[in-house]
């Protein structure tokens, strides 16, 4: 009963914690949507603002004064070698060291227009750098307990007892799909992406700093992430494995398009990988976005209008960010269920 | 569209830093959990297991106990039944041994008797032999006085003569 009771209280102040953070998040975009003093909001670029990358990470706005932390900018030009500067220098179109953004694109172009090779600390490329160090500490930590205490006769208690269970839930992924015998050598990997996935996948629910990067809803980060896996199968591919690929047990007039097909569904598995996850976690924030701005669109139509629109935004928008949680959880267990089925189809044994 | 070209910047970010944290990780993160948690399920099954053969053999223990002690009251039974039996048959053959030993001393006495009841009677018989003779002697010596004292003589020695039997008969 009264453990029940303790999950009823968390649940609310569950719930709380997401209304509290929609409504920060509901005043931080009204800071930002305010910048164009009577004008009206452009929604699309407030949504591909907080969706897409950029060199400075935008916090809020306050009246007039815009607070952002300015990111370096690290780029190679084939003439004139390796440029290391702030961001701070190309605001509102400058052009420094030769440098601009490009308003087109939003990245850095040469004076000709040229993009040169741009390694620069981005929003993402901060936000990334931050949830690997937060991975690092938190995984290393929980290694640290059972260093320390005798994990055979004591159970988990702190970090521990937080980390296990998520580990331990995807080693068993690993070892239902991947097989008794070598399930592992891959549960590392898998229980990386998953932590991984899960951690970018919250920290992007979250909308001020450190939150608020679209980590996993940027193609770069999801298809490296399915290249892992895609290379993961294909390099521990067994024999057996590539004989189904290439030599499968078919009639002889399917011999030859076999290959063919399976070629494709493997370089289909990792594509199918990065657009669900890239694809799930975009229309999540696009959706809360989308929420949010209808509050500032009716904020010239009246009281009444815009009051009771801004309780359904937030009604829904409150709705919207238990689901993106939910997907949250879900997207990053897809993916490492799907990472172990591939595995484990590429470690078949000939029976 | 920019949202569905990867930025080779932030590929290039993804793949150190993903590499790195991945590496540190393999090395010394998740496989020291996962060791841990496997090693720690197995000393649960393995105490289980202990724990559920300990209890099966004081189980059988218990068992074996109860059919010890059902075995010692059968043989106090027995030895009891076997030893009242026992009794019994001792008791009947004293008996016996008794009623033997009795019946033979009252032969033996009633033998006696017969033979001493036999040997007195002899004696009297010769007894009365001798008296006879010498009743008759002392007769035929008075004959030659007198007829009256004669008489006399004999009445008194048949007198003394059956005072004298039962006299005799006592000895």
């Amino acid at each position: 009963m009264r453990g029940g009771v303790v999950l009823r209280m968390y649940r609310l102040k569950f719930i709380w914690a997401i209304v509290a953070a929609f409504m920060m998040s509901a005043f931080f975009h009204a800071a930002y949507a305010q910048e164009p003093q009577g004008e009206d909001i452009d929604v699309s670029e407030v949504i591909f603002e907080h969706i897409g990358d950029s060199y400075e990470w935008h916090i809020t706005s306050w009246g007039d004064k815009s607070i952002a932390i300015h990111l370096p900018v690290i780029v190679r030009s084939r003439s004139t070698g390796w440029h290391v500067f702030s961001s701070k220098h190309l605001e509102h179109g400058a052009e420094y060291e030769g440098f601009h953004i490009d308003p087109e694109s939003g990245k850095v172009v040469d004076s000709a227009g040229v993009k040169p090779f741009d390694i620069s600390i981005t929003k993402n490329v901060l936000s990334l750098m931050m949830s690997s160090l937060l991975l690092l500490v938190v995984v290393l930590l929980t290694a640290r307990w059972y260093k320390k205490h005798d994990g055979e006769n004591e159970a988990p208690r702190g970090i521990a007892a937080f980390v296990e269970p998520i580990v331990m839930l995807v080693h068993d992924i690993a070892r239902e799909n991947i097989g008794e015998e070598d399930y592992r050598r891959f549960s590392p990997y898998l229980c990386m992406a998953f932590f991984f996935i899960i951690l970018n996948n919250f920290l992007g629910i979250i909308p001020i700093f450190p939150g608020g990067a679209n980590l996993t809803g940027n193609i770069a980060i999801t298809l490296v992430l399915a290249l892992c896996t895609f290379f993961t199968v294909n390099i521990f591919g067994t024999k057996h494995y590539y004989k189904d690929i290439f030599n499968p047990d078919v009639p002889v007039f399917l011999k030859p398009i076999m290959p063919v097909i399976e070629v494709f569904s493997a370089l289909m598995k990792p594509l199918s990988l990065t657009v669900r996850l890239f694809a799930n976690m975009l229309a999540g924030h696009i959706m809360i976005l989308s929420i949010v701005c209808v509050i500032f669109i009716m904020a010239k139509y009246g009281a009444v209008i815009f009051g009771s629109v801004t309780l359904v935004s937030v009604l829904l928008g409150v709705f919207l960010d238990a689901l993106e949680c939910l997907v949250a959880f879900i997207q990053a267990y897809v993916f490492t269920m799907l990472s172990a089925i591939y595995i484990g189809i590429a470690r078949q044994k000939a029976e | 569209m920019n949202l569905v070209t990867p930025d080779s910047g932030l590929l290039f970010w993804m793949v150190l830093i993903f590499g790195i944290v991945f590496f540190l990780l393999w090395k010394f993160g998740f496989p020291v959990i996962t060791d841990m948690v496997e090693k720690r399920t197995r000393h649960i099954d393995e105490s289980l297991r202990l724990a559920k053969e300990a209890e099966e053999r004081v189980r059988s223990i218990a068992d074996e106990q109860n059919a010890l002690i059902e075995k010692a009251r059968a043989e106090q039974n027995r030895i009891i039944k076997e030893a009242s039996v026992m009794k019994e048959q001792i008791l009947r053959q004293a008996r016996e041994q008794a009623q033997e030993e009795s019946a033979q001393i009252l032969q033996k006495a009633r033998t006696e008797i017969e033979a001493e009841k036999e040997s007195a009677l002899r004696d009297i018989r010769k007894e009365v032999a001798l008296l006879s003779i010498g009743v008759a002697e002392k007769v035929v010596r008075k004959e030659l006085s007198s007829d009256k004292a004669q008489t006399a003589y004999v009445d008194t020695l048949v007198g003394e003569l059956m005072d004298n039997i039962p006299t005799k008969k006592d000895n």
